[in-house]
């Protein structure tokens, strides 16, 4: 039996850990000696009050609803994939190799081309720690941590080393061609003489992305390898029993989701830097784990937690800008997003239980009554 | 290669594996416990940079050490609120950890110092110094034996020396006391543990407070002893690395030592690179040195050289009646 109606489970439970995450991150913005309700404005000003600050938020919330997403679908198999930021390395090779050898006449088919490659190599990246989960019972938690490390060193190596173009001295690829360059969200929605979005660095992976969440939704309620997937996720004993394969439910999970942590790459790659510099996923990787938490791994829910982190990022951007608080805190914010929506679950889940239970019994001391009303 | 490169290189060996050992010990307890910790790095970083704080502040090591440990065993409480308690999942558990002590220490550095996140420089009495070993300038002369003395046993600070004390005394406790039986059987089977009338939340949080103290003291190591004050994100992977020679070790204290010990070879040689060229004529990128590591880990985790088994109720969280 639920213990608690579906609204509550959906809306409820993650409002207040977010709103216990933003009363602990307001406390720490207190004892840093800022305010708190000014930190807000600021952050809600630059975020969301030009279209300058929304190509902004957007272009933040395109990584992270890939990224989320990523991480969402193997949670669905009951996997956690800690590696997206690994993949997403690769996935900025696949974009990087397939810009830089392949020349296209338009950014089309640039665009296909490239989030093919992205996909295909954070898939690969994937695969070797679903196969050793499959095959070998090997930690996938640890093998994608061992596999984040591995993919920085590989990308610092082929930075240095053989993709940097000869003269440079910095440690990335050379700038992609113009034919691959993404149209951005100014080139989209300027009109004559309005200039929407100048300079902001959202782009038509957006739609990708907003596409990528239709398409996952659709793949995990409306297809039987989403419904293996997800029996396999409750319980595994009972998909192998229905004749579910357990090695193939894990690998072909864990090859969505290191594809789609990968096609983050072609937002931030292809989109925004067109060349491939290190360090270019910026963590986006281990935001995916508190979108997706937050987003309670529905593909809705995944889409506004990475809006929600977009909005926290490109505020927080601005805050490090105008006073003295760092750029950090909105790793903070993050932490504490992950800690309440996923590991502390439990404390704000238990109490709300119990609260709609004792609505639910009618009032009264005798047991009895509650029963007979259940039978009735 | 003549023996004193050879000594320079084994003593940073040493220097390097001592905060891995800590860690990893640290890691030891809590999982063999039944909690999986993957928060080492967080608690490590956390210790670092209040050690560091307090260190420079009053201007004595011993204070900022214990302002470390307290640091960490605040994030091992959360840990354990998290997940024996109110029976979250560990592994998120610690994923927040790491990002918690990540955010928070620089945004406290920043407002405390406003040096960019990190704390001044430590010297003199607010950090740890070299320990001369009784005899050492007296024995330096005497051919090899003195300079492996000298210049590789002694001459480090104090908690080197502790961080290779721990691990018999960590063997010790987990197999020859009551303690490290309860502790042991809490991870392998804790209803076993509950029936014989012992409590399985108490033993787990005592293994994670362990551990909390343990990360306390690695990361002061870091921030007082390796290097002179925080800097940021200065653990450096450092917690993971731990966690993979917890692996490589598979679970057991003695190993732990030699993995760590390894992993830190490996770190020191991609120090030495001009080394490396001399002595096999040809260059290994430094890349694959840094990766090296975790290749080895996930080989070990394939199962191609021995298995790795964990302790069986590891990361699962204890209820009492199903």
């Amino acid at each position: 039996m639920d213990a608690m109606p579906k609204w509550a489970e959906v809306v409820l439970v993650p409002l207040i850990s977010l709103l216990l995450a933003a009363i602990l991150s307001a406390l720490v913005i207190l004892a840093i000696g800022e305010s708190p309700w000014e930190a807000l404005k600021l952050m809600v000003d630059g975020a969301l009050g030009s279209t300058y600050g929304w190509g902004y938020t957007l272009y933040y919330a395109t990584n992270f609803i890939f990224t989320g997403l990523a991480v969402a679908i193997a949670f669905h198999a009951r996997m956690f994939n800690i590696g997206g930021e690994g993949q997403a390395v690769l996935g900025g090779l696949g974009v990087a190799l397939v810009c830089l050898f392949i020349p296209f006449p338009h950014w089309s088919l640039a665009l296909i081309a490239s989030a093919c490659g992205a996909a295909l190599f954070g898939a690969a990246w994937a695969f070797i720690p679903a196969i050793l989960q499959a095959k070998r019972g090997s930690h996938i938690v640890i093998t994608t941590i061992m596999f984040n490390f591995i993919a920085a060193a590989l990308l610092n190596y082929l930075l240095v080393g053989a993709l940097k173009p000869a003269g440079s001295m910095e440690p990335a690829t050379g700038r992609f061609p113009e034919t691959t360059h993404l149209p951005s969200f100014q080139d989209m929605f300027s009109f004559g003489e309005a200039t929407l979005f100048r300079g902001a660095p959202a782009n038509i992976s957006f739609f990708v992305a907003l596409a990528a969440c239709v398409a996952l939704w659709a793949l995990i309620w409306r297809t039987r390898l989403g419904y293996e997937l997800r029996a396999f996720g409750h319980s595994e004993s009972a998909a192998r029993y229905a004749g579910i394969s357990p090695t193939k439910i894990i690998v072909i999970s864990m090859l969505i989701s290191g594809g789609l942590a990968g096609m983050m790459a072609i937002n931030n790659v292809q989109g925004e830097a067109e060349r491939l510099v290190l360090n270019a996923v910026e963590g986006a990787g281990f935001i995916g784990i508190a979108v997706a938490l937050m987003g309670r791994s529905h593909p809705f829910g995944v889409l506004l937690a990475a809006l929600l982190f977009g909005f926290l990022y490109q505020g927080g951007a601005e805050l490090a800008l105008w006073t003295s608080i760092p750029r950090e805190l909105i790793v903070v914010i993050q932490a504490l997003v992950i800690l309440f929506t996923g590991a502390l679950d439990n404390m704000v889940r238990m109490p709300l239980e119990n609260l709609f239970l004792m609505r639910r019994r009618p009032p009264g001391p005798d047991r009895k009554s509650t029963s007979a009303e259940g039978a009735r | 290669m003549d023996l004193i490169t050879l000594l320079q290189l084994l003593d940073s060996t040493l220097r390097l594996a001592t905060p891995l050992l800590l860690a990893c010990l640290a890691g030891l307890y809590s999982e063999r416990a039944g909690i999986f910790d993957i928060g080492l790095e967080g608690k490590m970083l956390a210790a670092a940079f209040l050690s560091a704080g307090v260190a420079y502040v009053t201007g004595n090591v011993w204070l900022g050490l214990l302002a470390g440990i307290g640091a960490s065993l605040l994030l091992s409480a959360i840990h354990g609120l998290a997940s024996i308690t109110f029976r979250g999942n560990q592994l998120i558990s610690g994923v927040a950890i790491n990002f918690l002590a990540a955010g928070l220490t620089v945004v406290i550095a920043q407002s405390w110092f406003a040096q960019g996140g990190r704390t001044p420089q430590l010297s003199g009495g607010a950090r740890f110094n070299p320990v001369t070993l009784p005899g050492a300038e007296a024995l330096r002369d005497v051919p090899v034996l003195g300079p492996i003395y000298y210049e590789l046993i002694s001459g480090h600070t104090i908690i080197v020396y502790l961080g290779l004390i721990v691990v018999p005394i960590t063997a010790w406790v987990l197999f020859s006391t009551r303690f490290g039986l309860r502790l042991r059987a809490v991870g392998e089977n804790p209803a076993a543990v509950d029936t014989a009338g012992v409590s399985v939340v108490g033993m787990r949080f005592a293994a994670v407070a362990i551990c909390g103290v343990l990360c306390g003291i690695a990361g002061a190591y870091l921030a007082t002893a390796l290097q002179a004050g925080f800097t940021k994100d200065m653990s450096a992977g450092r917690g993971y690395i731990a966690l993979a020679a917890l692996i490589f070790a598979k679970w057991r204290p003695v190993y732990c030592l030699w993995a760590c010990l390894l992993f830190g070879f490996l770190q020191a040689i991609a120090l030495r690179s001009d080394l490396i060229e001399r002595v096999l004529q040809f260059n290994i990128q430094s890349q694959l040195l840094d990766a090296l590591p975790y290749i080895l880990t996930v080989v070990i985790l394939a199962g191609f050289v021995g298995r790795a088994v964990p302790p069986r109720a590891g990361g699962e969280p204890y209820v009492k009646e199903r």
